[in-house]
């Protein structure tokens, strides 16, 4: 070994990336090259009854009004959402109806602003509630999971319990409003569809543009080389890159889709909103008896998609008695879809504020009760941890915060005006991997070409996947190029579920391991052309495991309440994590921080509200939903312990671009409440909602205690 | 965004003759929010006369110890120049607490002030509006309005003002300086926005084809103790969900001026009228801040999901006026 | 198509080169810099000044480059992430400083983050105050940059990839 893989390896596009040069979906300027504007529906439901195109084909440089009347047909596809300009239908405000080719972005922009739309409107439902009567248990949730699991007599064991914790959460709509809206560039060349996209993988993209279009998927052509940020948004295809294609074939010419901002909160998914029903019983030790996490969401009429919510619940203690369930309401809503940590990132965020307020009932500090109830084996299928080192992350944690003599009581410590109060809450998230084929390279010149079809979407996978390569050919780093980013490469998985680099790592490793051993038996000069390897991980990549496969985390975090105006800010966020192996220490603390930033803002910044009346997401830009600014973050630390587990994949890695979400909403909101004693169980913790508590908790203490006592929260002892 | 005829202007009187000439004209500044409208398709003109060039760019000292404003003087320079930050610190501090840098380089000083509110509502063209389509209903007053107003709204509409310099001047008692068709004027800078009424598509006492050509600041509340808070949803780059600006003056121990207003409560920066005369000849004590606020605030009429904006507003006025407080008994003192 | 309505001659130096060209009277700099000059390094993230990838130079001053006509620019000097290293060998201090810091992930975000440093830099050199500057500092002199003052004033720039503790470090580094 060369001893690549770990080191701080600087980012191998970087210099592109800070120089401008870059280029991104919409930056391919082919001669001919149009611009397209969509047109959303101003319905919640309903039917498109006639779209006027006269003054938009009126207005000059625009080339053709795309319409359900007039669009190509496609064939149905797998994901309903694609199925855009098919018919008159408008399943959700903010469907695109039309779409406005023009010269130049100016008359495409314009020409949208000119179609007239007629429409048949319909009622609409659009606000979830718990008691919806549309509410059903679906067969299973996001990433195949089954809705429902339940061991022993939870509501029994509940009810028989020492101290218990009943208590409500609701996390609003969030939106991943990646930098780089989603966009394509299409053209069609001899019955070859060429496009570059913002994508998280462009093999799907291939795929379902093929079947869409009905043409042979090796006439199809994705590309996407740098894409700014997806966050999920971008782990399958968008419209963008279907009317596009559609755009290029209407109008024979390159064709440039680029979402307009405001347009992406109804059509690029959503996190849905999870309202969250937790009922923890616990014996006077602290010992979990029953564990019960009831989430209810929503999805849209055209798809289902089921926020994965209660699924940590299975993973993180053990409890003899428990049950997670999901349920789900279908509204005429934007269709939801992933954001960073599905699942995981609201379902801990209510999971661990609830053992946080068990912490509280017990008088039992909130470190202690995660580590009394760490389970021997994964609770919900009894298989063994590959590793967990969840307790270890802890202690450091607490270590490195400097947690050891915290004041439990709440509201025990002020700085003037400010409340100050610190919080701790677990992380967990599954190791996923899917197979992958690379091939690898070995030139007469002594360099070595990696080829792979893994998208780099920010996380620095060329050079992570170059590390993988280095060592396992035994040759410097800078002896390994390394091509990812298109369809032309060898087959490989899309960048999310934080299963990017363990899948093309997997095909990497082994086709380069391989060639090494090729290159050891191989005698005289190379041949011009090289030696190639190709490796396909299939058989083994998704062999079923005996082990419970997870990364586990823990997050501190340190907030300032200003009991003036409600205002939160955090002073200090730490993280430690046991994620396997870290490949490069340099990106993957980027990714563990953007992870804990993104968690920052879902806890105070972050929400996007339903209008009951319109049927839109009120907060559609990026002014309106508040996204943490430079201003927001300080004192953000990121740290990892070593963790050596030989059960997961060649590289003994497990994914970490999504476990650094994972509670820390939770961790920022138990240190609001140590800071204030006042329990938030609504996310984001805007200084509406936490002025309007400071001051409810004053009175509801004046009344009880007369004045002299305001300021300080209410405790609930044992 | 439809087409434009475009016009530099070289001068005041070359501007206004423009626009008259220009059925549909539009003045540019800095752009920031009329450039935004445009995209939006919001606002629509068939011309544009700039006015970035005009030379209104310079900060004057008066005779009475006050400043003339010129309204083409980008946000950053008014912030950060010696005079309005010794003589005003409310209004730089307002400046700074507003948008970001890139935003506060460009935009100008009478574009600040005729900048339009940022109502989701008023920004959407798919939805009732009557401020933006008079007639057709308000979106916000049954919908989503956490960020709206409390104070002095109407059945027409409920949107609030965003900006935060506008609401420093009215606190000090600025003046809006104004050229048009008949001639110059001027308006108090706390009369200069308007309430919404029934005719909330009007939102400030501006003239068809007046030009914002100045700010004028007084020497009666020059050098005086003032400040500005903003509580908002993010440290930074957010409107304000309230705002405050104060100016106090302490004479013999009792207030002998003050100058308060809210941002972000109004239709218009609510300069607070009836808190100040109760706290005019008062000892400036915590319980007399209290009592004024309070009648100030007693007007408010929050609507279902925007009530935390009257004590959030009380919080900071108390602050800034204690701080001012402790400021002027300071200076005496020193 | 020559100046009508609509469209007027416009000069504007880019990087130091002029570029004259007829515009459309709706184009914003931004559109111009991407589709006319191949300038792609600005970034279009929102369109509307909210999110601050647009950022460029104008005259010095850093500006979102989405808001402004480029009409109205007519004489003006431009300078893009692509130049601001100017006729200097190798990347800008800045640039240099967010490879070394490892100050971006997506890299959509980091050409207006370079060039608002750039920009903050020079504001705060000139005395510019910020909204956390301590009021007694003095008017017209250079305003020491802190890790706070740093924060503040970048955040007209955001990064959804949570660059923002590395970006703020990698600034530091350039401060004299």
């Amino acid at each position: 070994m060369t001893g690549s893989v770990g080191a701080p390896a600087e980012r191998r596009e970087g210099r592109e990336k800070v120089s401008g040069t870059a280029r991104y979906a919409a930056e391919f300027h082919y001669p001919g090259r149009a611009q397209a504007w969509p047109v959303p529906a101003a319905v919640a439901r309903g039917r498109v009854t006639g779209v006027d195109t006269a003054a938009a084909l009126a207005v000059p440089g625009v080339l053709a009004v795309l319409t359900h009347e007039n669009a190509p047909r496609l064939a149905e596809p797998d994901d309903p959402t694609l199925a855009v300009l098919q018919d008159p239908r408008v399943p959700h405000r903010g469907w695109f109806v039309a779409l406005v080719v023009g010269e130049t972005l100016e008359a495409a922009r314009a020409g949208a602003a000119a179609v007239r739309v007629d429409y048949a409107a319909e009622e609409h439902d659009v606000t979830l509630t718990a008691s919806h009567p549309g509410v059903y248990v679906p067969e299973d949730a996001n990433g195949g999971y089954p809705a429902v699991r339940e061991q022993g007599d939870p509501d029994g064991a509940f009810g028989s319990s020492a101290a218990r914790v009943d208590v409500a959460y609701r996390v609003p709509p969030l939106h991943n409003h990646p930098m780089e809206p989603h966009t394509s560039t299409a053209r069609w060349e001899d019955g070859r569809l060429i496009v570059h996209t913002s994508s998280q993988g462009t093999g799907a993209v291939q795929g379902v543009l093929a079947g869409l279009f009905g043409v042979p998927e090796d006439r199809v052509v994705v590309t996407a080389e740098h894409v700014g940020g997806g966050f999920g948004s971008k782990g399958t295809p968008r419209t963008d890159v279907v009317l596009a294609a559609m755009a290029a074939r209407q109008t024979g010419r390159p064709v440039t889709v680029a979402l307009p901002r405001r347009y992406l909160p109804a059509v690029v998914g959503h996190r849905a909103p999870t309202l969250h029903r937790l009922r923890l019983g616990a014996d006077t030790d602290g010992r979990l008896t029953s564990l019960v996490h009831e989430v209810t969401t929503h999805t849209s009429r055209i798809k289902e998609f089921v926020e994965q919510a209660a699924v940590p619940a299975r993973v993180m203690y053990a409890s003899p008695h428990s049950r997670t369930e999901h349920r789900v309401a279908a509204l005429d809503v934007p269709s939801p879809s992933w954001m960073r940590a599905p699942g995981e990132a609201p379902g801990m965020y209510a999971l661990e504020s609830a053992m946080d307020e068990l912490a509280t009932e017990l008088g039992m500090d909130p470190v202690e009760l995660r580590v009394r109830n760490e389970p021997d084996v994964e609770p919900d299928s009894g298989k063994p941890f590959s590793s967990r080192h969840l307790v270890e992350c802890l202690r450091e944690g607490a270590r490195r915060f400097g947690w050891a003599g915290r004041d439990p009581r709440p509201g025990s410590r002020r700085d003037g005006p400010l409340l100050l109060g610190t919080g701790v809450a677990a992380a967990t998230y599954p190791v996923m991997v899917w197979p992958a084929t690379a091939t690898a390279r070995a030139l007469p010149d002594g360099t070595f070409l990696v080829r792979v079809n893994a998208t780099d979407i920010g996380t620095g996978a060329r050079t992570v996947l170059a590390q993988v390569g280095a060592d396992a050919l035994d040759a410097p780093l800078e002896r390994v190029r390394i091509e990812v980013g298109s369809t032309e490469l060898p087959s490989a998985p899309l960048a999310g579920g934080s299963s990017g680099t363990a899948s093309w790592g997997w095909a990497v490793h082994e086709a380069c391991t391989r060639l090494a051993r090729r290159l050891a038996e191989h005698t005289g000069p190379l041949p011009q052309q090289g030696l190639d390897v190709r490796a396909d991980t299939r058989g083994s990549a998704d062999a079923e495991s005996d082990w419970a496969r997870h990364a586990f985390g823990a997050h501190f975090a340190e907030v300032a309440v200003d009991s003036v105006t409600g205002e939160v800010r955090v002073g200090r966020l730490l993280g430690v994590y046991a994620a396997g192996r870290i490949l490069n220490a340099r990106t993957a603390r980027s990714q563990f921080v953007g992870g804990m930033t993104m968690g920052l803002g879902m806890a105070l910044t972050e929400g996007s509200t339903m209008d009951a009346a319109f049927g839109d997401f009120t907060e559609s830009d990026l002014a309106s939903y508040h996204v943490p600014v430079h201003a927001d973050v300080d004192g953000i630390e990121a740290h990892w312990l070593d963790e050596d587990d030989p059960r997961l994949n060649p590289m003994g890695s497990k994914g970490i671009g999504e476990i650094g979400i994972v509670g820390t909403a939770a961790a920022i909101g138990n240190a609001v409440h140590h800071a204030t004693g006042i329990r938030f169980r609504e996310l984001p913790l805007t200084p509406d909602r936490v002025l309007t508590g400071l001051l409810d908790s004053r009175t509801a203490n004046d009344a009880r205690t007369g004045p002299a006592a305001s300021g300080s929260g209410p405790m609930r002892g044992v | 965004m439809k087409e434009f005829a475009y016009v530099r202007a070289g001068s005041v009187e070359e501007a206004t003759s423009a626009y008259a000439a220009h059925p549909g004209a539009r003045y540019l500044g800095g752009g920031t929010n009329l450039v935004d409208l445009m995209k939006l398709g919001v606002e629509r003109p068939a011309a544009l006369v700039d006015v970035t060039r005009l030379p209104l760019d310079a900060v004057e000292e008066l005779p009475d110890g006050g400043l003339r404003i010129g309204a083409m003087v980008r946000n950053s320079d008014l912030a950060a120049h010696p005079l309005v930050r010794d003589r005003y610190p409310a209004l730089s501090q307002a400046v700074l607490a507003g948008a970001s840098g890139q935003l506060r380089n460009a935009a100008t000083t009478g574009g600040n002030l005729l900048q339009r509110t940022r109502c989701p509502y008023f920004q959407d063209l798919s939805k009732p509006c009557n401020k933006r389509e008079p007639g057709s209903g308000c979106g916000a007053r049954d919908g989503v309005h956490r960020d709206h107003a409390v104070l002095g709204h109407s059945a027409h509409c409920i949107a609030t003002h965003p900006s935060d310099m506008a609401v420093a001047l009215a606190a000090l008692d600025g003046r809006v300086e104004l050229y048009g068709p008949e001639g110059a004027r001027s308006v108090a800078a706390a009369d200069f926005h308007r309430l919404p009424g029934d005719r909330p598509e009007q939102d400030t006492e501006i003239r068809p084809g007046e030009l914002v050509t100045g700010v004028v600041l007084p020497g009666s509340t020059a050098g005086l103790p003032s400040a500005y808070r903003k509580a908002r949803d993010r440290a930074s780059y957010a409107f304000a969900l309230a705002s405050v600006a104060a100016v106090l003056r302490v004479s013999d121990g009792v207030v002998g001026g003050v100058g308060l207003a809210f941002g972000a409560l109004a239709h218009r920066p609510w300069r607070a009228r009836r808190a100040e005369e109760a706290l005019l000849g008062a000892a400036p004590t915590a319980a007399a801040f209290e009592h004024a606020v309070d009648l100030e605030l007693s007007a408010a009429r929050p609507l279902r999901d925007n009530a935390y904006k009257v004590p959030l507003a009380r919080g900071i006025a108390l602050d800034v006026l204690s701080r001012l407080a402790d400021a002027a008994l300071t200076r005496r003192t020193s | 198509m020559g100046n009508d309505q609509h469209h007027s001659e416009t000069t504007l130096r880019v990087n130091g080169k002029p570029h004259t060209l007829t515009v459309d009277h709706r184009r914003v700099l931004l559109d111009l810099l991407r589709e006319d000059l191949d300038l792609t390094g600005a970034k279009k993230g929102c369109d509307h000044g909210q999110c601050g990838a647009c950022t460029v130079l104008v005259d010095g001053r850093r500006v979102n480059s989405c808001l402004l006509f480029a009409v109205a620019l007519d004489g003006c000097e431009v300078t893009t992430v692509e130049g601001l290293s100017g006729d200097g060998e190798g990347p800008h201090p800045l640039q240099r400083a967010f490879l070394e810091r490892d100050a971006f992930q997506c890299g959509y975000c980091t050409p207006g983050q370079i060039c608002s440093a750039a920009g903050m830099l020079a504001e705060a050199a000139a005395g510019h105050p910020s909204h956390v500057t301590d009021p007694a500092t003095p008017s017209g002199e250079p305003v020491p940059l802190d890790r706070e003052e740093i924060r503040e004033r970048l955040s007209g720039n955001l990064c959804r990839c949570g660059a923002y503790p590395r970006i703020a470090e990698a600034v530091e580094d350039v401060i004299p």
